[in-house]
Order: C-alpha cells, then structure tokens, then sequence
C-alpha cells in the first residue's frame, strides 16, 4: 500500500513543481526577477526544479510500475496507450513523461545542439503541463477528493497567468530590433 | 573624368586599343599588388594582396566584385562601371586567375547596365551579375556575401573572414569596383597610386575626380562659396578644416560644407539617418546610434538636457567595436571629428538654438 | 607583455546577444553592462583566478552569445 501511496504523492509534487517551473521559465523569457534577486538565480532555479521534477517523475514511474494494484509495464511508461490500466489517462502520462525527457535532454546539450534546435524543442514546454494536468485528473485516483480538485484549480490558474503574461500585451523583451 | 581608368570606354574594341590585350601574370600577380601596396577601400583599407593570397589557398575560390557603394554620396563605382567595366572585369579576371577561382560575380545598382560589357568577355570565366541590396551597411564584405546566398543583406561576425569562409563556405575575395580596377593597370604596369574620390557639396566641381595620395582633400574642390569644413572620406570620415592637409581616404568621398550651411544641423541629420541605416543586428550600435542621433537632435534644437555634452563623449565611446561591422565605429569617428571641429558651435546651438543657416537645405544628401 | 599560460579571451557575438545581462552579474569581475544593458568585456574576464566564474557565465548565457577563446 506504502508504493500506492508513493506513487500518488510523487505524481501530485510533480504536478505542482512543474507549474513552478513553469512560471519560472516565463519570467525568465520576460527577463523579469524580484528586485534584488540576480536573474541567473531564477535561470538556475528553473534548471534545478525542472531535473528535481526528473527525479519525482522518476520515482513515480518505478512505483507505478511495482504496484501490484494497476498492471502498467515499464515500456508503456514511455510507450503511450501501452498500458493494461487506463491506457488512455496514463498514456497521456507517458506522452508528457516523453516531452520532460526531451525538455531536459536538449537543455543539457544546448550548446551542442544551437540555439535554434534547443528552441523548437522547448516550445514542447507548453505540452508538458496540460499532458500532466490531464494525465492526474484521468487517472483520477485523488479527484474525488476536495483538496486534490483544489489544488488542479490552483496549479491551473497560475500556469494560465504565466501563460497570459507570456503571450500577452505585456511583452517586456528587450532585444535589438530584429 | 580623367586618368588611366577611362581611356578605354565602354565598348571593349576600345577598351583593347586603349590597353591592349589582357595579361596573364597568373599567381605573379599577387606579388606585383604587393609591392604596389594596393589597399582596399573601407575604412580599413586593408592591403589586397594579403585578401588575394588567402584566396589562392582556400575552398574553391570565387571574386566578387563590390559595386554596391551604399554610401548615397559616392558615385565613383557607378560611374567606373558604367564608362570603365572593362578595366574592373579585368581586375575581376586577373584577381580570379591569381586564386584559382573560375566564378566571379558583380554585384552592381540595377541602373547599371553590364550585360553588354560581360557579353563582350572571352575570358572563358562564370561571370554572372547581382543587384545590389539597398542600404548603406549593404555594402560591408559579409553582407555582399549574405545577399548573393539569398538572405537579408547584413553584416555577419568575423572571424570567420570571408577569404577563407564567405560565399556558401567557400573561399571568397570581395573587392571594391576601384580596388579590381587599379589590379589591371597594375598587371599593365601602368598604376601610379592614385585613387578615385567623388566630389559633392559646395563644390564647382563635383562628380568623380583622381586623387594622388597626399595630396589635401581641401586642394581637390574648387568650392562655390567659402568653406567652413571637409567631410572627408564620405559618411564615415572626419570632418576637417578647410585648411587642415588630410589626404582623402576610406570610401573616397569629399564633401564641401559651405559657410551658407549650418555643420550642426548637417551633423545633426546624418546622425539620425546613420542611426536608421543600422541593420538593427546588434544592441550597442541599435541603442547606441539611436542615443546619440537623440543628442545631436537637442543640442540642435537649442534644448539639451544637462547630460548631453556628457553623454556625447561617453555614447561616442561606448559604440566603438561593439558591433558586428564598422557601422558604430564610423560613426563615433565622425561624431569626435565634429566635437573637435565645430566645438563653438555645439555650444552655440545648445545655448541660442537653431542658426540662420540650419534653414538652408541640407548639403549632405541624405 | 607575457601573459599566464592559461589566460584566456572572451568574445561575444554582437548580433546572438540580446541584452540579458546574466553574464555580467556572473562575472562582474570582468563584464560590465553598458547603458543599454549590453556586456562589455573587460581584459580582467579571461583572468584565470576567475576561470569557473567564466565557464559558468559562458553557459549561462541564453543566447549562446559568449565564447572562450584560448590565447597562447
């Protein structure tokens, strides 16, 4: 039962990471920080929530896995639809578990890869989140219960405020005139 | 018009009679331009035979020949290939015998008209012409190059210099229309170090005219009025005194700027028209440009803020090398040039605004 | 005048840089911002005693606009 438990607790700090990474990453393109925080420190913080996400996902995915509850084989971790257990909702899970990779693969290798090929991938960034959201509310273990509905609503409405900040009028990008 | 340069004409019958056939020095060419000391134009006038032997051992060498002259005010690559493409297609020939390389391409305005003069050519060499891009950083080396790869005409970094890495990665010599031109008289053994400058302003004279090498740009105008200051070497120069000796150098320009014309204003608006004809590529020369074209624009006016003069020094120096090309470097050239020229009167104007003479039609055609 | 043998350059492409200044507050050492935010890159830079301040800044840089180069 401890695994079932772990399984659920590392999905929703998932969750909830992955919004702050999220916003983080918004500001970061918006070049905004807190006065008096250095701006490498917000860069450095998205990188480090983001691989911490990485490790919980990766938790989440072994417990998933080992639970003799829910018949979900390591392959359809990453493989979509493969599950025996709601193929649908975790398959979702496993498209977004597919684009974290990616996400992080590419940033790591950034100066490898150029600008331009890291850029096209991490624009996947916005897929992450609903995929993850959609992934929780499918597989709906918690859904019944209050808090869990509360805090979808909350990582909901924060993702939609970085995203309107994001794509909005307020565009506060400073580059040379291209 | 006169010189060696336009004995021939543009029908190659005379261009042949006038010259003579095309030599074949082959690589010698190369040593024969470096005991010339043959500079390119640009603000670096930097010596064509160092361009020539990187050239010869690169990748599949290709000649361009520059022709964009994106500075309005010069005339002298218009006029040479329009009454002279003969002596720069030789040049071209020659300069791509000498690397190696069986391609040139001529970008040109697209008012001239080459297709004849490249019709008459039995040099069993690719020889295509490109309009030019407009603008005035179009004619920088990389830009010529971005814009015969089909991009946007503007300056790349260097390193990697185009000898070595430029059209399609391949080793590319770009040269000044003049520069190819005076390559032929120097394989004819005919050059005796004089440049093409094109003359404007307040001027008897203007139009393209031959300048020996320390010889006063101020000797080189007959001027129609007294004169009150030399823009020399065009846009990006200096400005000087009428009776300062500064030989005219860079892009070949004289402009004269007569007592009926205010040197602030003109200052003033060719600042402004710099600042826009950046290719908004990089921040300090985008900001920079735009800061100090701001400046100038007050102290004109009569209402500078208490910074100006302050912000005049320190914008001037805070663009040099920041950029990609020499844009913002010409720029604060000319600028210090007019602080120290016209020092009396940037006081003047930022204290009792405007002059008579910032009404008269602006002498620099920009 | 001869420089320490690990001494190194740093460059930055004028056109890739955009102005996001987390360099120079990486290395303030040896970048500074001008008035429009842009780095201006001080000799102090390749000083070795900052050598990680300057790998970290380098890949700090969103714009991969800063390069090291090795002088001899």
């Amino acid at each position: 039962m401890t695994v079932w438990y772990l399984m659920r607790a590392t999905g929703v700090a998932s969750l909830v990471l992955l919004t702050a990474t999220m916003v983080m990453g918004v500001l970061n393109v918006q070049r905004w920080a807190p006065r008096r925080v250095p701006r490498f420190l917000l860069q450095d913080a998205h990188r480090t929530v983001s691989l911490l996400v990485v490790v919980l996902l990766a938790l989440h995915v072994v417990t998933a896995v080992i639970d003799p509850f829910v018949s979900i084989d390591l392959l359809s971790a990453a493989v979509p639809f493969a599950s025996g257990w709601k193929p649908l909702w975790v398959g979702l899970g496993a498209l977004g578990l597919d684009v974290m990779v990616a996400l992080i693969a590419t940033s790591l290798l950034r100066a490898r890869l150029g600008l331009r090929a890291w850029r096209a991938v991490h624009w996947l960034a916005y897929a992450a989140w609903p995929l993850a959201l959609v992934h929780a509310l499918g597989t709906g273990t918690d859904v019944a219960s209050g808090w869990m509905r509360w805090l979808a609503a909350g990582c909901t409405a924060v993702v939609a405020a970085a995203v309107a900040a994001r794509f909005g009028g307020a565009q506060r990008r400073l580059e040379a005139g291209r | 018009m006169s010189g060696r340069l336009f004995a021939g004409g543009p029908a190659r019958a005379d261009h042949l009679a006038a010259y003579g056939p095309l030599p074949e020095p082959g690589s010698r060419l190369i040593d024969a331009v470096a005991r010339a000391d043959l500079r390119g134009r640009g603000g670096a006038a930097f010596p064509a035979a160092i361009k020539l032997r990187a050239g010869a051992e690169g990748r599949r060498p290709v000649v361009v020949v520059n022709g964009t002259e994106g500075e309005p005010i010069s005339a002298k690559d218009a006029t040479l290939l329009t009454w002279a493409p003969h002596p720069v297609l030789d040049g071209a020939v020659l300069a791509a015998r000498a690397v190696g390389a069986r391609e040139i391409l001529v970008v040109a305005p697209a008012h001239v008209r080459l297709a004849a003069a490249v019709a008459e050519r039995r040099d069993r060499l690719d020889i295509s012409v490109v309009e030019r891009a407009p603008g005035f950083v179009a004619g920088e080396e990389t830009a010529v190059i971005a814009h015969l790869e089909g991009r946007p005409g503007r300056p790349r970094v260097k390193p990697p210099w185009p000898a070595e890495h430029g059209y399609h990665r391949r080793a590319t010599l770009v040269q000044n229309v003049d520069t190819l031109a005076l390559v032929a008289l120097i394989a004819r053994g005919e050059w005796s170090d004089t440049r093409l400058v094109t003359l404007s302003g307040a001027v008897r004279n203007p139009g393209v005219a031959e300048a020996r090498p320390g010889v006063p740009a101020a000797d080189l105008v007959e001027p129609s009025e007294p004169l009150r200051a030399l823009l020399v070497g065009g846009y990006f120069g200096g400005w000087v005194k009428p009776d300062e000796r500064v030989g005219p150098s860079g892009a070949g320009v004289v402009v004269a700027l007569g007592r009926s014309a205010c040197p602030v204003a003109e200052t003033a608006l060719l600042t402004a028209w710099l600042a826009r004809e950046s290719a908004g590529q990089c921040g300090p020369c985008v900001h920079g440009l735009g800061a100090l074209a701001g400046v100038l624009a007050r102290i004109a006016a009569g209402r500078p803020e208490a910074e100006d003069f302050g912000r005049l020094t320190r914008w001037t120096d805070m663009v040099r090398g920041r950029g990609a090309c020499a844009h913002p470097d010409g720029v604060a050239r000319m600028l210090a040039s007019a602080r120290r020229v016209f020092a009396a009167k940037l006081e003047d104007h930022a204290h009792h605004g405007p002059c008579t003479a910032c009404r008269a039609p602006a002498t620099l055609a920009a | 005048m001869p420089r320490a043998r690990d001494s190194r350059r740093l460059i930055v492409d004028p056109i890739a840089c955009s102005g996001h200044g987390l360099c120079a507050e990486l290395l303030p050492e040896g970048i500074e911002l001008d008035d429009w935010g842009y780095p201006i890159i001080r000799e102090a830079a390749g000083d070795p005693a900052h050598a990680e301040h300057l790998e970290r800044a380098v890949a700090a840089c969103p714009a991969l606009a800063l390069r090291i180069m090795d002088t001899q």
